[in-house]
Formats: structure tokens, C-alpha cells, sequence
């Protein structure tokens, strides 16, 4: 029993690292879906064209695909990343590609009324966006980010295959060294279930923390 | 490092097999998430909690752990059970497997769908549970999930480069291994992420045309 302690401390050494990893790359992917969502709904052609190709892009070429391109293309441009950095890198993007539909599709679902209530308060662009409807659309993205960000935790599995010593890497080495492969893979499979849990419990008391007071009156 | 489009002609055979097994694996495991999503979903509405509850915990599990995970545990650990798999047979199984989770809840959400009093004509007119769904529910419930469940397997088709990790010659395989032959990374990975855009560009407008022809779940 003393030597799975041994190798249970390695697979958690390697969760740190899956959190660490989910933690940055939804912190990136928080950033672009806002930035990528308000751009397509921006009055510019140009923004709208070019947030529009961001998504497509990301969202039509899979995560795998563009962590080894992050990984092993672009030092071929100049452009060295670790491992950590490639992974938050393609992780980032490409979440934050599926939430920038979500963020989208939000702002688009808040009523005419709040839009006329704000030219009726002489608002500019940006403080309604700031006061009125981001608020409001806030909350309606929120499940859908939990949603986002387990994808994005399950995807970071991916970054084993560049060699980054992730949960799911630390799990193969386990199993190299004992010829084991229940231990392992079980235990790291529990740790994934026990993080999504967390993920969506925490959402959910995001979601009744920011509504409270507001029952019955949203839609 | 140049874009080389002679060894882009020299890799393209290669490529296209690994695209062939991509193709075949993603058909194969839509339909296994086809069939399994539409099990899971019949027995998470059972009436007995000792079936639909570890059902419904089971879903949920495989829905909150990663894909790749999944992959290894059937083709590493299986074997020690006496079970040994080709590698594209467990990478079938665990697509279907991952993605019958996700169109469980499609199904789930199709058949809620049909209204109340259909259940209700059905049991009036004394037809049996399996008559019910066969010939009442089911009919009425899958054209709208068309589109939804279509939208499943794009994401599996995309995930497909996943089966490289256990050894399946897929496309993605293919270009890892000329790659790694080569020293040449930067035409066989592009090539890849173009072929999965061309792909994903393409089935965007087949899925609008399917939703234009089924409507949406949302909308009915």
C-alpha cells in the first residue's frame, strides 16, 4: 500500500497542473469570448468580419489540432511556447471562440424596451452596455460559461500528448512504471468528476448569489 | 522554415488514408451515440430509481471526464479484464460511449417535447409501453432532434485526432508520423487543421439547411 501513496502523490502533482492549466486558459477564454461576442455585434464591418473569422476558425478546427500547431508551427515563425503556454494558449482560444457565441447570443436575447429605456436616459453606447444590458446578459451566459469551462477542463487532457506533466500524463506514468492501469486511469477519472462537480456547483452559486431578489422578475 | 508544396504533393496519399479512417470512425461512433444516447435517455425516464438514478449518475460521470481519459481506460485497462480491443474498435466505442452522453440529452429534451396528452391518447387507446414508443413518441419526437444530434457529430468529428493518443492511424496519426519522419511539421499539421475547417465550413451549412427543413427544438 505505501507505494501507491507514492504514485497518488504524483497523479496529484499533475492535478495541480490540470487546474492550474484550467484556471488560466478560462481566464484567457473569459477574455476573448467578450471581446470576439462584442465584435460580432459591433457596428464595423471590419470588427464584425474579423471576430467572425476568430470564431469560425477555432470553433471548425479541433482543440487537438490547434494545440500542436500552437506547439510545434509556430516556433517555426519565431514564436517559442513551453508546454504551460501552449496549452493555456490553444485552450484560451478556443473556448473563448464557443463563448463568444454565448456572450452573442445573450446580449441578443435582452428586450427592445431595455435598449429604448436607455436612448430614453440619453445613455451612450458604452454605458448601457456597461449599466443596462451586460448585467442582465450576465447572468443569462452564466450556465452556459460553467458548460464552457468543463469542456475547457476536459480538453486540458489534450496537453498530455505535448508533454506537459498534466493529471492525464502523470496517469500514463504511473502506469509505465507499475503496469498498472486501473489505478490510475480510475483515480484520475474520479479527480476529473470531482472538478467538473466543482466547476458546475460553483456556477450555480454564482448564478443565485448575482439573481437573488430577482425572482419573478426576469422572464 | 518555407511552405514546401512538392512534399505537400509527396504526403498527400498518406494523408487521404489517415482521412478514410477519420471518416469510417466518426460514422461508426455516431451511430453507436445515436443508439446508445437514445438507451441512456429511455432508461434515465424509468419509473424504478434503482435503474434511472445510477443511469442518470453514470451519464453524468462520463459527460464530466475527459474524452482522452476515457480512451485510455477502454484500450489499457480493458485488456487486464480479458476484453482486448483493436485500437479503432475502442476508439468507436469510447466516441459513442462519450458522445451517446450528450445525445442522451438531446433525446431527452425531443421526446419532453411531445406534448402530454399524446402519452395520454396512447394509454387511452390501450397500446403497450413499447407500442407507445415505437409508434407514438418516437415519430413524433426525433425529426426535430435532427439538427441537434447532427451538431453532436461535427464535435465528434472533430475530436476524432484524440484516437491518435491509442495508436489508431487516423489522419491526425498520419501527420504526426510524417512529421516526425520528416522533421517537417508545418505543412502536415496545417494540412490537418485545413481539412477539419473545410470539413466544419461545410457541415455549418448542411446543418443550417437540416434546421431550415426539421426546425429547431427551441422554436416548436
Amino acid at each position: 500500500m505505501g507505494q501507491w501513496a507514492g504514485y497518488l502523490q504524483l497523479i496529484l502533482e499533475g492535478a495541480l497542473v490540470t487546474i492550474k492549466l484550467t484556471l488560466m486558459g478560462s481566464v484567457l477564454a473569459l477574455i476573448m469570448a467578450f471581446i470576439a461576442g462584442l465584435g460580432r455585434i459591433s457596428r464595423f464591418r471590419a470588427v464584425r468580419a474579423l471576430a467572425t473569422t476568430y470564431i469560425e476558425f477555432f470553433r471548425g478546427t479541433s482543440i487537438f489540432v490547434q494545440l500542436f500547431w500552437a506547439y510545434f508551427v509556430l516556433p517555426l515563425f519565431g514564436f517559442s511556447l513551453t508546454p504551460l503556454q501552449a496549452g493555456v494558449l490553444a485552450l484560451g482560444l478556443n473556448v473563448g471562440a464557443y463563448g463568444a457565441e454565448v456572450v452573442r447570443g445573450a446580449i441578443k436575447s435582452i428586450g427592445r424596451e431595455q435598449y429604448e429605456a436607455c436612448i430614453a436616459l440619453n445613455f451612450n453606447r458604452w454605458q448601457s452596455l456597461r449599466h443596462i444590458i451586460l448585467p442582465q446578459a450576465f447572468v443569462l451566459m452564466l450556465p452556459t460559461f460553467g458548460n464552457n469551462a468543463i469542456e475547457l477542463l476536459k480538453a486540458s487532457a489534450v496537453v498530455s500528448l505535448i508533454s506537459l506533466s498534466d493529471m492525464t500524463f502523470q496517469a500514463q506514468v504511473v502506469r509505465a512504471q507499475t503496469g498498472s492501469t486501473l489505478m490510475p486511469f480510475l483515480t484520475i477519472l474520479v479527480l476529473y468528476f470531482l472538478m467538473s462537480s466543482v466547476i458546475s456547483a460553483a456556477i450555480r452559486g454564482l448564478e443565485r448569489y448575482l439573481t437573488r431578489g430577482l425572482d419573478g422578475v426576469r422572464s | 522554415m518555407e511552405w514546401d508544396w512538392a512534399f505537400v504533393i509527396e504526403i498527400l496519399p498518406t494523408m487521404i488514408e489517415g482521412v478514410k479512417i477519420t471518416i469510417l470512425a466518426t460514422l461508426l461512433g455516431s451511430v453507436l451515440a445515436a443508439i446508445i444516447g437514445l438507451g441512456l435517455a429511455i432508461l434515465r425516464r424509468s419509473k424504478n430509481a434503482f435503474v434511472s438514478k445510477p443511469v442518470g449518475f453514470l451519464a453524468d460521470f462520463i459527460r464530466g471526464t475527459p474524452l482522452l481519459v476515457q480512451l485510455y481506460f477502454i484500450f489499457y485497462v480493458l485488456p487486464d479484464a480479458g476484453i482486448t480491443l483493436s485500437p479503432l474498435v475502442a476508439g468507436v466505442i469510447g466516441l459513442g460511449l462519450h458522445y451517446g452522453t450528450y445525445t442522451a440529452e438531446v433525446y431527452r429534451g425531443g421526446i419532453d417535447n411531445v406534448a402530454r396528452g399524446q402519452w395520454e391518447a396512447a394509454r387511452a387507446c390501450n397500446l403497450s409501453a413499447f407500442q407507445t414508443w415505437t409508434r407514438i413518441i418516437l415519430p413524433q419526437a426525433l425529426p426535430p432532434m435532427i439538427p441537434a444530434l447532427a451538431n453532436y457529430f461535427i464535435a465528434m468529428f472533430k475530436e476524432t485526432p484524440l484516437l491518435s493518443a491509442i495508436t489508431v492511424l487516423e489522419l491526425m496519426n498520419q501527420a504526426r508520423s510524417i512529421a516526425n519522419y520528416n522533421y517537417r511539421y508545418i505543412e502536415p499539421i496545417t494540412l490537418v487543421g485545413a481539412f477539419f475547417l473545410v470539413i466544419s465550413l461545410v457541415s455549418v451549412i448542411a446543418l443550417r439547411w437540416l434546421e431550415r427543413r426539421y426546425g429547431r427544438i427551441e422554436e416548436r
